[in-house]
């Protein structure tokens, strides 16, 4: 019985009947100016997105992003001092659009002083059973080049590998829900050449292994509710070498007023488990040893909101949006301790973003 | 070893029962040659159009709704083919599936449609005619036989449905 | 000999049944195209703003020690 339903199954699937059409993204361009600012760290810039059909079946984009970051964080405080930095990220991608597959191409370099990440990415979408259910696969290669400032003799190199496997289903006519995978390999330099770990209470350049594996799960599902407004949740599970679990919760609620414009609200909820080389203060000598905040116990909630008014729209031909959005997010660290006052470290972080997009 | 053939000829029995079954209740698509299905319809301006009245005349019916992005880039040439051979005995029909008629009707009005719009809000016709694709296009000749199903809308399509009005017509 | 030949007959019956069960009707998309109209509405999407969803991401995983599965996707970059 369950063989012949494993067949039937499987029948359908491969019966993905219809002319079906995945349809060539629309040309785009964006504009965003985006804001961080929390515990000490402020991180600024635009951020610019052009997209544009060039053949029948090809697209082409185009997306530049600026950081001007302004760093006094709690680590480069009490370490160090305050420093600016900016960081430039170019990108470039093309879509292939066949019947019911699109392929995508893309390349990547994200530039500061000190640092210089370049990733090449392919993906392929493919839609099956009448539509109903869209697989992606995606894959990732990066190389990066470190360096340290001040430092012409220091300079490492990371490599990164990430393998993605997406499903979206539709479910009825009004839920659909998406299941993502991804399997990520780092390996070579994976720390930071100017943050120090604390062992027996002196300071020591901190030690990361040389690889990191890591795997993640995320479930994803959306829902009409039936009054021009629609729920949203998600859950993503994480778990690496270094063993950091982490979990991430996430729900939301969107609703259309009027004609132009649409709201959202959500919230976020984020916990992770530290990394078994981390220590806040180190009290034995391990071979690694890490005080990173990143790898550390702690947990986050954020709050956030979103507005898109659409100031023109003539269909079929273009679409104006202007777009605003602010989260605030609150971080409880469990095992770092501000040295300034030993306490269990916490902030709270605003995150900003504006934008205009035009779609035609 | 007998014991094996005779159930290898029962197992062989048993799969060419279920496929003749199978075939029997073959997928319920509208296949070319066979009758079409007669409906009733109310259209945008009120009154009822019944597909077996049309009898005589080589019908099209295009199937659409106003969130389909490849529907309403057919358009245009469905008014021009429905201006080109409406004096020659052909029937253009379009079948909006829209849950909401006021903006199905306004959107039809915004998009120039001058050929019949008829309105199939609880999807009886669509499930009737087993639509696996947005747009769905099928050719009717004069005796009532569907000739020819497009699925999907892809640019020059048109020039394939005014190259297949064309042969029905004569 | 017989352990052999009483394995024969149900493989070869249910090797059959699965050809058999091909040949009968696959199992139908149950969502017909002409019921997605809800879905097709841009509040259905799950991703709305991809230039922004790559921000909200970028400030995530610079802080998080999770990353990955978002859908998003995008290169590296030295921020830790």
């Amino acid at each position: 019985m369950a063989a012949t339903r494993g067949c039937l199954l499987v029948g359908g699937l491969l019966a993905a009947s219809g002319a079906g059409a995945v349809d060539l993204p629309e040309d785009r361009a964006d504009a965003l100016l985006h804001v961080y600012n929390g515990g000490g760290v402020r991180a600024v810039g635009p951020a610019l997105l052009v997209r544009k059909r060039i053949a029948d079946r090809f697209s082409l984009t185009g997306t530049y992003y600026l950081d001007a970051v302004s760093n006094a964080s709690i680590d480069v405080v009490t370490t160090a001092s305050k420093y600016s930095e900016t960081r430039h990220e170019f990108g470039l991608s093309g879509d292939y659009v066949y019947r019911d597959s699109q392929i995508t191409l893309g390349a990547t370099t994200s530039r500061e002083p000190d640092y210089t990440a370049t990733a090449g990415t392919v993906n392929l979408t493919q839609e099956v059973f009448g539509g109903m259910t869209t697989v992606s696969l995606g894959f990732t290669r990066g190389v990066d080049d470190v360096g340290k400032k001040d430092s012409p003799e220091f300079s490492d190199k990371a490599k990164h590998w990430q393998y993605r496997l997406g499903v979206s289903q539709i479910l009825t006519p009004r839920w659909i829900m998406s299941a993502n995978f991804e399997a990520i390999a780092d390996s070579g330099y994976l720390g930071s050449p100017y943050r120090v770990a604390r062992v027996f209470g002196a300071a020591v350049p901190e030690r990361h292994p040389r690889t990191r594996s890591a795997r993640a799960a995320k479930l994803r599902l959306i829902g009409d509710l039936g009054s021009r407004d629609a729920v949203h949740a998600g859950y993503r599970y994480f778990r690496d070498t270094w063993e950091i679990k982490a979990h991430t919760a996430e729900v939301g609620y969107s609703r259309y007023f009027g004609d132009p414009f649409l709201a959202d609200t959500f919230l976020r909820y984020y916990t992770q488990k530290g990394a078994l080389f981390y220590s806040d203060n180190a009290q034995s000598e391990t071979l690694y040893v890490s005080r990173n905040r990143q790898l550390s116990t702690f947990s986050s909630v954020g709050l956030g909101a979103k507005l898109a008014w659409t100031a023109r729209k003539v269909p079929d031909k273009y679409e104006v949006k202007l777009n605003g959005a602010y989260e605030l997010v609150r971080f409880n660290y469990k095992d770092f301790t501000d040295i300034r006052n030993g306490k269990k470290y916490a902030f709270n972080a605003s995150v900003v973003q504006l934008s205009v997009s035009a779609t035609f | 070893m007998r014991a094996t053939l005779a159930l290898l000829t029962a197992s062989a029995r048993r799969a060419a029962a279920l496929a003749a079954l199978a075939a029997g209740t073959a997928l319920a698509a509208i296949a070319p040659s066979s009758s079409a299905p007669d409906f009733t319809l109310r259209t945008m301006g009120g009154p009822n159009v019944r597909l077996h009245e049309q009898r005589g005349q080589v019908v099209m019916i295009n199937f659409w709704a106003t969130w389909c992005g490849p529907c309403r880039q057919e358009m245009p040439h469905l008014n021009r083919l429905h201006d080109k051979y409406r004096a020659s005995g052909f029937v253009l029909l379009g079948v909006n599936v829209d849950d909401d008629v006021k903006n199905a009707a306004a959107v039809a009005t915004k998009l120039g449609v001058k050929f019949p719009v008829l309105l199939d809000t609880d999807k009886q016709v669509s499930k009737l005619y087993d639509l696996s694709t947005m747009p769905s296009t099928v050719l009717i000749d004069r005796d009532g036989k569907v000739r020819f199903v497009h699925r999907g809308y892809l640019s020059g399509y048109e020039d394939v449905y005014d190259r297949q009005i064309r042969e029905l017509l004569k | 000999m017989t352990a052999h030949r009483r394995l024969v007959a149900p493989l070869l019956a249910v090797s059959l049944l699965l050809l058999g069960g091909c040949a009968i009707k696959p199992i139908q998309p149950w969502v017909k195209p002409y019921e997605r109209e809800r879905l097709a509405d841009p509040i259905m999407k799950f991703t709305r703003n991809g230039l922004a969803e790559k921000h909200s991401e970028h400030v995530r995983d610079v802080r998080e020690g999770a990353r990955g599965a978002t859908g998003v996707q995008g290169g590296g970059c030295g921020c830790n």
